[in-house]
C-alpha cells in the first residue's frame, strides 16, 4: 500500500513538473514574441495623455504597460514675442513653440485629437514621425478651422521623434513654429534620472533684419536661401535664459531631449562646460559616450545625459557659433551647490606677462613708472590708444564702438561714459560686472580687468573719448593712477 | 405646394434684391484667359459675368434668413450646415453686438450660400471665375508676379481677425471689386474640384505643381505659395462646414441681367 501511494505522489510530482515547465517554455516563447514585436503588444484600459509646455517634460511611463493613450492637441495661430521689441505670428501646438511635448510607451495605441481653433486663418495637419504610416498621420489629421480631427496609430518603435504640420506650403508651416517632440519610452522606460527637460532648435526668417523692431513677416525669399535672422531654442532668444533659464544641483543627472525643428538648419549642439557622458545619437537605440558635441539634424532629435559636478551657469549652444552669439541660438541650465575645487579649481593666480624683457630691464621700466610721466601730444596720445584699443577692446566694443546689442555696451556717445570719467577709468582698471544701463538699454555681463599700463588705460580711454561723438576728455596718466 | 411656396419667397426676394443698389451692387468683368495654379499648361477661359463688388453682407444675410425660416440658425438642418453655423450670431434674427451689419457674413455653410445666390437671381462664382477677378490689383488684370501683390495677400494671412471688418476695408481692384484679399475666404461653386489631400508633399494627381509644396516654390513662385493657401483651405472643407473666416459672394452671367 506505500509503494502505490508513493508512486502516485511522485507521478503527481512529475506531471506537475513536466506541466510547469511547458508552461514555462510557451509563455516564453509568448513573451518574447510580444518583447520583439510591438503590433503584438496588448494594451490595457485607456487613459489621457498627461501633455507638457516646454521646457517640461510628463512623468515617465515606468513599468507601465501598454495602454489605449488619447492625446488631445489644438492648433493656435498667435502673436508673441520673438527677441526684445520683436514680435511675430506664431503658428502653434498648443499655443507654444515648440508644441506639447507627447510621452508614450512602445506599443501604446494614441487616438490623436487634432483640433483648429475657430480663430485660425489656415487648415493645419500632423506628421509625428513616431507613426507607421502614410504622412505620418498628415493625410489623416488634415483639419479645417473650427474643426477636430481623430486618427489612431500604434506606436511601434522606441526612440524620440519630432512631429511638425504638413500642410502647403510645408516649409512656411514648420517656420512659423509648428513643430514638437514624441517621446517613445522602451519597455520598462528609460533609466531614472534626476532632471529631464524639453529643448528644441529652430530657425526663423524674418522680412527684417535680425533685431529690427515690430511685428515682423514672415519672409519665404530668406527661408528658400536657407538664410536665417533667429535661431533659436524653444521659439524666441532668451527662451532659456534669465527667468527661462534651467536648473539643476550639483551631483544631479541631468537628461535633455533635445530636437531641432528646422526648417533648414543642422545643430552642433553643445553646452558649454558640460560633456555628454551619454548621447542617443539621433534620438535611437545606439548609445555614444562622452562626446562635446553632436549632430541633431533638421527634423531629428537626440538624448543627451550627463551628471552635472560642479556649480555654475552651463550654456547650450548650438555651436556654429555665429547662430549663439549673433541669432540667439543660446540656453542656460544653472547649477547650484557646493563647490568641487577638484573637478574645477578656478582660477588660481594672476600676474603680468610681458615677453622678451630681462629683470634690468624691468626693475628700470618699474623706476620710470614712478618718475613723473613726460607728456605726451594729444595726437601721439590718439595713435596709441587706438593700437591699445584695437587689441584690447575692439572684439567686443567692436570697431564702430556700438558694442553688441543685449551682451556689450556701446562706447559710441555713451551717456554712461560721458557722466563719469573717473568711474570709466575704474571699469577699464579694475573690471566691471552687475547691471548697468548705457543709452536707455540695460546690460548684465562682466567685463575683466585690463592688464595695461596705467598710461595705457590713459590712452585708450583718450582715444575712446575723443571718438564717436563722446565729450572729448583728455585722460592722464595722473588720473588713472589715482584711481584706486 | 411646398415648392411652389418656395419659387414665390425667392421671386419675391429676388424683386427686392433688385431695389437695393448698395447691397448686391454688381460690376461687369470681361472675360478671357489664364493659367491658374493647378496643373494645366494651357490657358483656361473665362467668359463675361458680372461679380458683386463685395462680399454678402450680415445685414443682407439677416434679410434672407427672415424671409426663408429653414435658413435660421435653430432651424437649418444638419445635412445643409454644421453646429458652427451663424455661431457668432446672437440668435436666428439678431446679430449681437459682436456682429457689425457691414461685415461680411461668415460661419455660413456651401449649402447656405449657393442657396443665397440663387434667390437673388445669381450664383456662386466657379474657382476659375474666382481666381481671375481676384489675380488684379488696383491697376493691372493679372498682378500675380507683382512683389507688393503677393506682399500684400501674404501678410493678410497673417493678420488675424480681418472677418471683423467691414466690407470695402482692402482695396478696389482693376475690375472695381473690393475685399477679394485681406478680408475673409470665399466659398466657389466647385471649391472640391481641385484633388488636395491632407498631404501636400504627395498628393500627386499628376498636378504636381501644386503639391509638392515647398520644393516647388523657387524665387519667381512668391505667387504660387499665396495661391498654394488657398488651393489647401479650399481642399480642407466640406459643403457643410461653416468656418469663422470664410464668407462668400455671388455672380451672376450676363445674358440673364437683360431680364
Amino acid at each position: 500500500m506505500k509503494n502505490f501511494k508513493h508512486s502516485k505522489k511522485r507521478l503527481a510530482c512529475v506531471f506537475f513538473l513536466a506541466a510547469l515547465v511547458a508552461g514555462v517554455f510557451t509563455s516564453c516563447d509568448k513573451a518574447v514574441a510580444a518583447k520583439e514585436n510591438p503590433e503584438l503588444m496588448k494594451v490595457y484600459g485607456e487613459s489621457e495623455a498627461e501633455m507638457t509646455s516646454p521646457p517640461m517634460v510628463p512623468r515617465p511611463v515606468g513599468k507601465r504597460a501598454a495602454t489605449k493613450l488619447i492625446v488631445n492637441m489644438e492648433v493656435v495661430e498667435k502673436e508673441m514675442e520673438m527677441s526684445d521689441g520683436v514680435s511675430y505670428v506664431y503658428w502653434t501646438f498648443d499655443g507654444t513653440v515648440p508644441g506639447s511635448f507627447i510621452r508614450t510607451r512602445v506599443g501604446d495605441e494614441v487616438e490623436f485629437h487634432l483640433k483648429n481653433h475657430p480663430d485660425s486663418k489656415l487648415p493645419h495637419n500632423i506628421d509625428l514621425h513616431a507613426v507607421t504610416g502614410p504622412g505620418g498621420g498628415a493625410e489623416s489629421s488634415f483639419v479645417a478651422p473650427g474643426h477636430e480631427a481623430v486618427f489612431t496609430f500604434k506606436t511601434m518603435n522606441p526612440g524620440l521623434y519630432v512631429y511638425h504640420c504638413a500642410t502647403a506650403p510645408v516649409g512656411m508651416h514648420i517656420a512659423n513654429g509648428m513643430y514638437g517632440l514624441i517621446l517613445v519610452e522602451p519597455e520598462g522606460g528609460l533609466e531614472p534620472v534626476d532632471k529631464e527637460y524639453y529643448v528644441m532648435q529652430g530657425d526663423f526668417y524674418t522680412e527684417g533684419e535680425n533685431g529690427e523692431r515690430g511685428l515682423q513677416a514672415f519672409s519665404m525669399q530668406k527661408a528658400v536661401d536657407e538664410d536665417a535672422d533667429y535661431v533659436v531654442f524653444n521659439g524666441k532668444v532668451g527662451g532659456l535664459t534669465g527667468d527661462n533659464a534651467l536648473t539643476a544641483k550639483v551631483g544631479e543627472t541631468v537628461r535633455l531631449f533635445v530636437g531641432n525643428g528646422g526648417p533648414n538648419l543642422v545643430s552642433s549642439f553643445h553646452v558649454i562646460g558640460e560633456i555628454f557622458d551619454k548621447v542617443y545619437l539621433e534620438g535611437g537605440a545606439m548609445i555614444n559616450e562622452n562626446v562635446q558635441t553632436t549632430l541633431i539634424p533638421a527634423g531629428g532629435a537626440a538624448i543627451v545625459e550627463f551628471k552635472v559636478e560642479v556649480p555654475g551657469n552651463l550654456v547650450l549652444v548650438d555651436h556654429s557659433i555665429f547662430r549663439a552669439f549673433n541669432k540667439g541660438a543660446l540656453g542656460i541650465l544653472k547649477v547650484e551647490g557646493e563647490e568641487n575645487e577638484k573637478v574645477f579649481g578656478g582660477k588660481i593666480e594672476e600676474k603680468v606677462y610681458n615677453p622678451g624683457v630681462t629683470a634690468i630691464e624691468e626693475a628700470t621700466e618699474e623706476v620710470t613708472e614712478d618718475a613723473p610721466l613726460a607728456t605726451t601730444s594729444l595726437a601721439e596720445k590718439m595713435e596709441r590708444g587706438k593700437q591699445i584699443y584695437t587689441q584690447n577692446c575692439l572684439a567686443c566694443h567692436q570697431a564702430t564702438g556700438n558694442g553688441i546689442p543685449n551682451a556689450f555696451p556701446p562706447l559710441a556717445n555713451s551717456d554712461y561714459l560721458n557722466a563719469d570719467v573717473h568711474r570709466a577709468i575704474e571699469v577699464v582698471k579694475f573690471g566691471l560686472s552687475g547691471e548697468i544701463e548705457v543709452n536707455g538699454n540695460v546690460y548684465n555681463s562682466a567685463m575683466p580687468k585690463q592688464n595695461i599700463s596705467d598710461e595705457d588705460v590713459a590712452n585708450v580711454l583718450t582715444y575712446v573719448y575723443n571718438n564717436w561723438g563722446n565729450n572729448k576728455t583728455e585722460v592722464t596718466a595722473e588720473m588713472v593712477k589715482k584711481a584706486k | 405646394m411646398k415648392t411652389l411656396t418656395r419659387l414665390a419667397v425667392c421671386i419675391a426676394i429676388m424683386i427686392q434684391g433688385q431695389a437695393y443698389s448698395q447691397s448686391g451692387a454688381m460690376v461687369e468683368v470681361r472675360g478671357g484667359e489664364f493659367i491658374p495654379l493647378y496643373g494645366t499648361k494651357t490657358e483656361v477661359p473665362v467668359g463675361d459675368f458680372l461679380m458683386d463688388v463685395y462680399p454678402v453682407t450680415n445685414a443682407e444675410f439677416l434679410e434672407f434668413v427672415e424671409q426663408n425660416p429653414r435658413w435660421r440658425k435653430s432651424q437649418v438642418k444638419q445635412l445643409f450646415a454644421d453646429e458652427n453655423y451663424l455661431r457668432s450670431w446672437k440668435n436666428d434674427l439678431s446679430l449681437g453686438s459682436d456682429n457689425l451689419p457691414n461685415s461680411p457674413v461668415t460661419n455660413v455653410s456651401w449649402f447656405a450660400a449657393k442657396n443665397y445666390c440663387e434667390c437673388q437671381g445669381k450664383r456662386l462664382p466657379s474657382i476659375d471665375e474666382w481666381e481671375y477677378v481676384a489675380m488684379a490689383n488696383e491697376t493691372s488684370p493679372d498682378a500675380r508676379s507683382e512683389k507688393s501683390y503677393n506682399q500684400y495677400i501674404l501678410s493678410w494671412y497673417e493678420t488675424p481677425n480681418t472677418f471683423k471688418n467691414t466690407v470695402g476695408n482692402t482695396f478696389k481692384n482693376y475690375w472695381e471689386v473690393y475685399d477679394l484679399h485681406g478680408l475673409v475666404w470665399e466659398w466657389t461653386s466647385d471649391f472640391n474640384s481641385v484633388m488636395i489631400g491632407g498631404e501636400s508633399r504627395q498628393d500627386s494627381t499628376g498636378d504636381n505643381n501644386l503639391f509638392c509644396g515647398a520644393a516647388a516654390v523657387g524665387a519667381t513662385d512668391l505667387m504660387n505659395y499665396a495661391a498654394f493657401m488657398r488651393y489647401a483651405f479650399r481642399g480642407s472643407v466640406k459643403a457643410r462646414y461653416s468656418v469663422k473666416n470664410l464668407g462668400f459672394r455671388c455672380v451672376r452671367d450676363i445674358e440673364k441681367s437683360n431680364l
